[in-house]
């Protein structure tokens, strides 16, 4: 045995050295590099990238380059299409949309991502105690999950919303209340595919040989969860994560739609549209460019939840 | 005489399962003396992994229990210890390593990143000294450039380099007992010999006791000083390895050690593998008498009734056989 030793390639370090020097100074594979070599890939997905970091950029500088005020009333201009002096148009009051949309989509994306972390800190959280814990715990917080999923949203929005809304206005102003409100509201009652997604992650992560590895070595079931189970777990999470932006803004949107969600001299994406209804039929402009913000929005968010989906599932060889 | 580091004292782990008590490892003592190699030997399914995972506690409980026995670890038992406590001792005083080096890397971190996390868990470094603790770790182990590899991912390692980070891994708190689960059978003949003969250098090197716990006979011979043959949960020969060979008294044994395939015989008479006939019996319900009594030729009616106990036939050499 002790024979065969020097016959491996790795014995010595000067062959080894020259053979392993020159590819490694181009690659260096990190998960993330990767994920993002075989994100490229996926057109649709880029496209919408830049889409919709476009409308980011719109929404987040937008109204400093734009300064057209979003409440100025002229009534002498109402309901007119584009002009270069109201590039989208005005409303039923001569407001200009762009500048009222440019503002509006700050809190519609505000609300998304916001939102967004709530439904997905929780359902980590939950996931997490659940898969670890198993047992009668796991069980029970499954129960709450498949309750809650069994809740009808709208409904229970709409109900949540009557009774609080004037308490929260009263504690952090009618803008921050409200905020507050829509974004635990709407977070809330979804995180429960995020909390099952990770849970089921768990369970299977936790079996695996090197979690045992990490345990044999001295690892505290936190650590060990931590460090080494979430990370591997995080590509569903993120996917999920991405539609649930979506998922927000569409949610935030219904809100307005019906009136419920901020107050209406606000004018978010959803309300605009709200607005928008009654003139559909002598000025369409201003309904279209309030829906197809909406419409570009969510639609390039769910085409990057695709793209990303397809990038970190390590079965797809792209 | 040498200071004795682990002493297994009739250690019973016996799970639990639908259709009953699963006695996976009944009985068992054994014990490993400073800077020795114990080769602990049986066919899959005999108990050696439960034995050498109750060591460390890594059996899930339940559905696992410990029914009766010891596990002293320099003469404190183990058993009653809290998962704290518990944690302080692997790696530091005690470490394993596994059958799977494909899997039993994390592959999100780099492999530097793995062994420093090992090692700050353990004793309070900076992110800096860790890494090149990393780095000393994989020299260690004779990894080629290891400035450059602490920084690779384990799916950028062949199956015997990554068992070489396993083992440098768990290395790398200085444990006093390294217990090696199976860890060539997923490599290849050539590297299994290379991580032999570098777990061998380790051993002398930071002066640790091996468990080798393995099927094949010829690993033993090559890396062990004492070996412990185990059968259905039950040691039943226990000898120093020349004994072993020289003079096998228990049939399974001398079966086990006609079964290496023998590449000079093989090709000189075409002669066809031994191998000993039928499995290990369930350990659900065991068998009253000796457990290899059924797959025994030399088995007598006394074989059947009662198990014999381990008795003394040479120096440092017990045998549970009527024979």
């Amino acid at each position: 045995m002790a024979g065969l030793t020097p016959v491996s390639l790795t014995a010595d370090p000067h062959t080894a050295a020259a053979v392993t020097d020159a590819p490694r100074k181009q690659a260096r594979f990190s998960p993330t590099r990767e994920a993002w070599r075989r994100f490229r890939k996926h057109r649709l997905a880029m496209v919408s990238s830049v889409v919709l970091g476009i409308i980011l950029v719109a929404v987040l500088l937008g109204p400093l380059v734009w300064r057209v005020p979003i409440n100025e009333i002229d009534f002498a201009a109402k309901l007119e299409g584009p002009s270069w002096a109201h590039p989208l148009g005005t409303d039923d009051l001569g407001q200009d949309v762009l500048a009222r949309l440019l503002y509006g989509g700050r809190i519609s994306l505000a609300v998304g991502f916001a939102a967004m972390l709530v439904a997905c800190i929780m359902g980590v959280l939950v996931g997490a105690v659940a898969g670890m814990s198993r047992g009668s715990v796991d069980a029970a917080l499954m129960w709450l999950a498949d309750l809650f999923l069994s809740l009808p949203a709208l409904p229970l929005l709409l109900l949540i919303i009557y009774m609080f809304r004037e308490s929260l206005k009263g504690v952090f102003g009618p803008e921050g209340g409200v905020f507050i409100m829509v974004v635990a509201v709407i977070g809330g009652l979804r995180w429960m595919q995020v909390a099952r997604l990770v849970r089921a992650q768990i369970l299977s992560i936790r079996e695996k040989e090197f979690i045992e590895a990490a345990r044999a070595l001295g690892a505290s079931p936190v650590r060990q969860v931590v460090r080494h189970i979430l990370p591997n777990a995080l590509g569903p999470v993120i996917v999920a994560g991405t539609i649930d932006v979506a998922a927000a803004i569409i949610a935030e949107s219904t809100l307005s739609f019906l009136g419920l969600g901020f107050p209406p001299d606000i004018p978010t994406w959803g309300r605009v549209l709200f607005d928008a209804k009654d003139t559909i039929d002598i000025a369409p402009h201003w309904a279209i460019f309030a829906g197809a913000a909406i419409f570009l929005t969510v639609l390039t968010i769910n085409f990057i939840g695709d793209g990303l989906r397809d990038a970190l599932d390590p079965r797809r060889v792209l | 005489m040498a200071e004795t580091l682990l002493d297994i004292r009739g250690l019973k782990t016996w799970f639990k399962t639908d259709d009953g008590m699963v006695r996976a490892v009944d009985g068992v003592s054994l014990y490993i003396d400073r800077g020795e190699t114990l080769g602990v030997v049986g066919e899959s399914g005999c108990g050696k992994t439960v034995t050498a995972r109750s060591v460390l506690k890594l059996i899930d409980m339940p559905p696992g229990r410990f029914e009766a026995g010891q596990i002293l670890w320099r003469g404190r038992d183990v058993i009653p210890l809290s998962p704290e406590e518990m944690d302080k001792i692997r790696a530091r005083e005690i470490a394993i390593i596994f059958q799977e080096p494909m899997t039993s890397l994390n592959p999100v971190y780099t492999v530097g990143d793995q062994i420093a996390e090992v090692l700050r868990q353990h004793d309070e470094l900076s992110r800096k000294q860790a890494l090149s603790g990393a780095v000393d770790m994989l020299r260690l182990v004779n990894i080629p450039n290891p400035q450059k590899r602490v920084h690779d991912y384990p799916h950028q390692f062949s199956g015997g380099m990554r068992q070489r980070v396993m083992i440098a891994m768990a290395l790398s708190c200085k444990p006093q007992l390294l217990i090696a689960d199976e860890p060539t059978t997923a490599l290849d003949v050539t590297i299994q010999a290379q991580i032999l003969e570098l777990m061998q250098e380790m051993k002398d090197k930071l002066g640790m006791s091996i468990m080798l716990i393995t099927h094949a006979m010829g690993v033993v011979a090559e890396t062990c000083q004492r070996v412990v043959v185990m059968y259905a949960g039950k040691v039943v020969e226990e000898a120093p390895v020349e004994a072993l060979f020289g003079n096998p008294r228990h049939p399974y044994t001398q079966g086990l050690i006609r079964s290496i395939p023998r590449v000079d015989r093989a090709a000189a008479r075409r002669e066809r593998l031994e191998a000993i006939p039928g499995t290990v019996p369930s350990l659900l319900h065991p068998p009253v008498g000796c457990r290899f009594a059924a797959r025994c030729k030399y088995a007598m009616d006394i074989c059947v009734r009662e198990m014999p106990p381990l008795k003394e036939v040479g120096p440092g050499h017990r045998v549970a056989c009527v024979l």
